[in-house]
């Protein structure tokens, strides 16, 4: 099908970008009105959607909708409602040169009662491409939105930043377009936000209509003067305007002299007045486990990635972390390991912090949680709270073992699930059916430390007052989610907490590993680990320095950043900033919160238990050195929405986008140098060719310092990478090895390209150091650049000026080889979900190796284990291809035998429950 | 023109025994257009002509008139925001024959408006061109023949019409040298 737009009509817009969204595969033709698509009316319509029917869609909207419906998104009557909204209201709006004012209320109303981060939902839709590509021409970016419209500006801001709208943005705004479309800007007034007319009172008050009427070529592009046919019809790259080339030039030219000084904090790292001070955390890791990838890509990295960046900025940062070692968890965890409660804690701190070290994490300080600072901050903060009337006391009925002498925990219960009958539900949660189960209500219930029936006692715990805290909570919350960069999961989230009410929240338990609670009658209780854990970010930074108060009581200097995956975003969005406005004593609370989703592994999910995964002790053992795990998991960081870990496309990136594009570009620049010149920089005299290449680096420079600023992680990695590819196609083109054989003429240009492209590859050194930081000290190393040119400015200079002397230049990356990867993916589970998954008790079947303890012969069980699954995959085949019963049944009982055997060979019962499917007539 | 006080809501009362609907939803109007708005019990409501008429075919279990293919769909929400824009929008003379030629040239190979099948957009189309069909001369109905046909196919599809005028059109020619 092909799509034909015209440039710098606002209506190319969003069809581009809906494209984009949904991936449609369409041939973009840049349209000359006068070759109108022949069935469509007389009007100029443009953009055009051409199908292979011959059928042609002239409505910017139905074309969007094609584009979602092709990919199976049906329209809703919430996405009909807002396309209509928009073909009618909005539109009309924006040709009659009204006020926005009323307009966009509408919007951020409607998304601030719904409390959902997109407008028909909590994923991006085709109402959201719609209105978007309405509104970005007259807003360009939210910055013209006032704060009165937070929802709408958050709104608008994601939009604008992704990947699809952003390519749109970019792709109709070439410069004979932009001549056409601020032509289109000046007719419009600056969206004037205090509206012309007085506010209905009506709760769902339309904005009003505007009484001029739309002429014919209606549908947002009637003047003609968009549909101007552009003289330049490829490329959906934005073209470079003469002010931004000369500027480049001139910023080029001024040479290391336009870097910003350099500058180290002191140590220890403390509030300085007048810097931008950041205090950064990552969600603390729970302390009886090893983490996963998608832990490390959720907390650790981001945040470390963040707090690179913020120190090459120069900015005052201070980034702390640490493992959450109190709670339950901790307990089962020493009982199964025959430890104590601190013995564990010690073993697995030490394991946590080897695994970031391995990768490189920069923590300025990794404590833990079990300290006296720990207690005497988290003792002092319940203290106020207690004072100030926000606790109750109140009696719960819990399970108590008469036989251990305690209450138990809902990890201690075991007891058939009361809502599917399954015999081994915990007691907070069934593994079966998933609901969330309250441990009282267990039928059969059993202590798990001694396998008595426990009986239901009452006990007095305490509560944090939430619903007394919310009139504090709330005037705090709108002011931070308005002025701070909250990522959209984060506002969801917390919005959906608040609108669903606050109720009051247990904060002790009965348990030992704890800090304990200073209150009378609460002797043999501590608190409960979602109270205590987040004062581990404040007893840690005590650790670090005596004087925390500096960072934790100055909310007036500090800036805050909260980096988590998102079942994490309540804790630090509600409960924990209520215990510190509750406790009233003028606390740093979250200014940023920043929230990832989940990282998946392969098709599945990681599984500590089946084994199922990549944990943060094994990455290193893969041979793939740390920097190509921080680059891979920083590409596919789950930002907006889930993503995957794949061998496949670790592989994939890592040759193509690692090895051929930036790798490559790096290595060749400097080998240019060394092997032509001698290893001395080369002089360098510009032709417009190479000033283009200036400002199209410093281009993808801003942006990703716009996208950094804004913690769009993975997003800022594609500019780096875009800068290297156009430096390989600028390398390509202009052929320094062919020139340096040439004559003088040829020679001189020869070096200002390497002069140029080993610049290019310097100034990618710095942006890569967030990421890569190794990578990024040997590109330092082998460039040889001076500390106080390694800094990361907002322009592209020279900062290898000629007859600057290079270093030895080497190989950066390496490539992965298809059997390397195939042995790790075998090796890391994954790809046969479908026995884990559909089939339970195939589960024995296939022994996860972490999970191996059994006392047999590990050979024979290994034999017995590989012929149960290639028996079960014949059985299988067998019963698809529609066999004969008969034959089906030997083969089953063979099966059954087999596994009867493996079952023996690993020490278990024999006892193998007879799968119901395969007895059935 | 006689406006009706309520034309949205009537217009979806219409729709609503077309399709067989059991009366009892309950509208209201908004804003100086008169929008229709159908009330629910959750919630803040459905706004919007085409909104609602969609939701009322679904409602309806007839989702083959919101088009089976992702094209044919697309090509139903294209005509069925053609008529709430331009049709509903134009009120003078201009607009009116910029809307009876553009159609006409739509109509020119197709029987109804999203190609070989009959769909809410062809309802709503009839509904919202009868006010004008109705005042048009003999010749201009000629005119805009492809358009006459269509609209003489549709208020004659079975159930459709209801109330409304029927609309004259006649067969033989007039104005042979008309075009």
């Amino acid at each position: 099908m092909r799509l034909r737009v015209a440039p710098g009509g606002p209506a190319a817009l969003k069809v581009l970008a809906a494209a984009g969204a949904a991936a449609a595969p369409v041939r973009l033709v840049w349209g000359d009105p006068s070759e109108r698509p022949l069935a469509s009316p007389s009007a100029p319509w443009l953009p055009a959607l051409e199908l292979d029917s011959g059928t042609v869609l002239f409505s910017p909207n139905a074309i969007c909708q094609f584009f979602f419906l092709a990919r199976g998104e049906e329209p809703t009557d919430l996405t009909n409602q807002w396309l209509e909204w928009e073909a009618t209201e909005l539109q009309k709006g924006l040709e009659a040169l009204e006020p926005l004012g009323q307009l966009l209320e509408h919007i951020e109303q409607d998304l601030s009662s719904r409390g959902t981060a997109y407008l028909a939902g909590d994923t991006q839709s085709v109402a959201d491409v719609v209105v978007w590509g309405a509104l970005f021409p007259v807003l360009q970016d939210e910055t013209g939105l006032p704060s009165e419209l937070p929802a709408l500006r958050t709104w608008f801001q994601n939009m604008t930043l992704s990947e699809a709208c952003r390519k749109a943005a970019g792709s109709v705004l070439m410069p004979e377009a932009l001549l056409e479309f601020k032509s289109y800007l000046q007719k419009h007034p600056p969206p004037c936000l205090a509206t012309g007319r007085a506010t209905s009172n009506a709760p769902e008050a339309q904005p009003g209509a505007g009484t001029g009427h739309r002429g014919a070529g209606g549908h947002g592009h009637a003047d003609p003067h968009w549909d101007q046919p552009s003289p330049q019809g490829d490329g959906p790259e934005r073209a470079l305007s003469e002010e931004e080339i000369a500027a480049a030039v001139a910023a080029w030219a001024r040479g290391a002299a336009a870097l910003p000084g350099p500058w180290k904090p002191q140590q220890p790292v403390l509030p300085v007045h007048g810097r931008r001070n950041v205090l950064i955390t990552s969600a603390l890791p729970y302390v009886n486990n090893v983490p996963h990838l998608g832990n490390i890509i959720g907390c650790v990295l981001s945040a470390d990635t963040f707090a690179r960046y913020c120190r090459l900025r120069n900015w005052n940062t201070l980034y702390v972390c640490g493992t959450d070692e109190y709670g339950t968890a901790t307990e089962t965890k020493a009982m199964e390991e025959g430890l104590t409660p601190q013995e564990i804690c010690d073993k697995y701190n030490a394991i946590h912090a080897d695994i970031y070290r391995w990768f490189d994490i920069s923590f300025d300080y990794f404590g833990r949680t079990t300290t006296p600072h720990q207690t005497r901050i988290a003792q002092d903060i319940f203290q106020r709270l207690l004072a100030r009337g926000f606790l109750l006391q109140d009696t719960v009925e819990q399970l108590r073992c008469e036989g251990c002498q305690r209450f138990l925990a809902d990890r201690f219960v075991e007891g058939t699930c009361p809502f599917c009958n399954y015999e081994e539900a915990r007691g907070d949660q069934c593994d079966k059916c998933g609901k969330l189960i309250n441990a009282v209500e267990l039928k059969n219930p059993q202590c798990k430390l001694c396998g008595g029936v426990p009986v239901v006692k009452t006990t007095q715990h305490l509560f944090l007052d939430l619903p007394k805290l919310q009139e504090r909570l709330e005037p705090w919350l709108e002011q931070s989610l308005a002025t701070g960069d909250w990522t959209a999961n984060a506002r969801y989230i917390t919005r959906s907490w608040i609108r669903d009410g606050l109720k009051p929240r247990c904060i002790t338990r009965d348990l030992k590993w704890g800090t304990p609670v200073p209150l009378d009658g609460f002797q043999d209780k501590v608190f409960y680990v979602w109270f205590d854990a987040p004062i581990g970010y404040l007893s840690i930074t005590a650790n670090y320095t005596e004087q925390w108060e500096r960072w934790w009581k100055n909310p007036q200097q500090v800036e805050l950043y909260n980096f988590m995956a998102k079942d994490n975003v309540p804790f630090h969005s509600v409960i924990f900033p209520c215990s510190l406005l509750g406790a009233d004593d003028n606390y740093t609370l979250v200014n940023h919160l920043i929230a990832t989703e989940y990282l998946n592994y392969e098709d599945g999910k990681f599984s500590k238990s089946r084994g199922v995964g990549v944990f943060g002790d094994m990455a290193k053992d893969t041979g793939i050195p740390a920097d190509i795990w921080r680059f891979y998991l920083l590409s596919v960081r789950p930002e907006g929405q889930d993503s995957a870990f794949s061998w496949g496309d670790l592989m994939l990136k890592n040759n193509s986008e690692l090895l051929n594009n930036l790798g490559n570009f790096i290595n060749r620049a400097g080998m240019f140098v060394c092997k032509f010149f001698g290893g001395v920089v080369p002089d360098m005299v510009l032709t417009p060719d190479d000033e283009r290449l200036l400002a199209r680096v410093t281009l993808e420079l801003r942006q990703y310092h716009q996208l950094l600023e804004r913690v769009r992680i993975r997003d800022a990695l594609r500019c780096i990478l875009s800068i290297s590819r156009h430096g390989n196609q600028y390398i390509q083109v202009n052929e320094p090895w062919k020139r340096i054989k040439g004559d003088e003429k040829d020679r001189q240009r020869a070096g200002t390209v390497t002069g140029v492209a080993v610049n290019v590859a310097s100034a990618l050194a710095v942006m890569l150091q967030p990421y890569m930081p190794s990578v990024s000290v040997a590109i330092q190393g082998q460039l040889r650049i001076p500390p106080e040119r390694f800094i990361l400015s907002r322009d592209f200079t020279c900062t290898l000026p000629a007859g600057h002397r290079v270093g030895t230049v080497s190989p950066l990356f390496q490539k992965l080889e298809n059997d390397q990867v195939e042995a790790l993916r075998k090796r890391f589970g994954g790809g046969q979900p479908e026995d884990l998954a559909v089939k339970p008790q195939a589960k024995q079947t296939h022994p996860a190796p972490a999970a191996l303890v059994a006392p047999g012969d590990p050979q024979l069980i290994q034999e017995l284990t590989e012929k149960v699954a290639e028996q079960g995959n014949y059985v299988r085949q067998l019963k698809a291809n529609k066999a004969e019963k008969a034959e089906v049944d030997t083969e089953v009982a063979k099966l059954l035998e087999l596994k009867k055997q493996l079952l023996q060979a690993e020490g278990k019962s024999p006892e193998v429950p007879v799968p119901k499917g395969k007895r059935k007539k | 023109m006689a406006a009706a006080a309520r034309p949205g809501v009537e217009e979806l009362a219409l729709l609503e025994k077309l399709l067989g609907l059991p009366r009892g939803n309950k509208y209201g109007v908004q804003g100086e257009r008169k929008v229709p708005v159908l009330q629910t019990n959750n919630g803040p409501g459905l706004t919007g002509l085409m909104t609602i008429a969609a939701h009322l075919v679904k409602q309806a279990k007839k989702d083959q008139l919101l088009g089976s293919t992702a094209e044919e769909k697309a090509v139903v929400q294209q005509w069925l925001e053609y008529r709430v824009t331009q049709v509903d929008g134009g009120s003078s003379k201009e607009d009116t024959t910029t809307i009876l030629k553009n159609l006409n040239i739509h109509l020119e190979d197709k029987v109804y408006l999203a190609g070989n099948t009959f769909t809410l957009a062809d309802i709503l189309m009839y509904y919202g061109l009868h006010h004008i069909m109705v005042d048009l001369t003999v010749q201009e109905k000629e005119k805009y023949l492809n358009v006459s046909r269509w609209f003489s196919h549709i208020q004659h599809y079975p159930g459709v019409r209801q109330h409304l005028s029927n609309v004259i059109f006649i067969k033989n020619r007039l104005y042979t040298n008309a075009h």
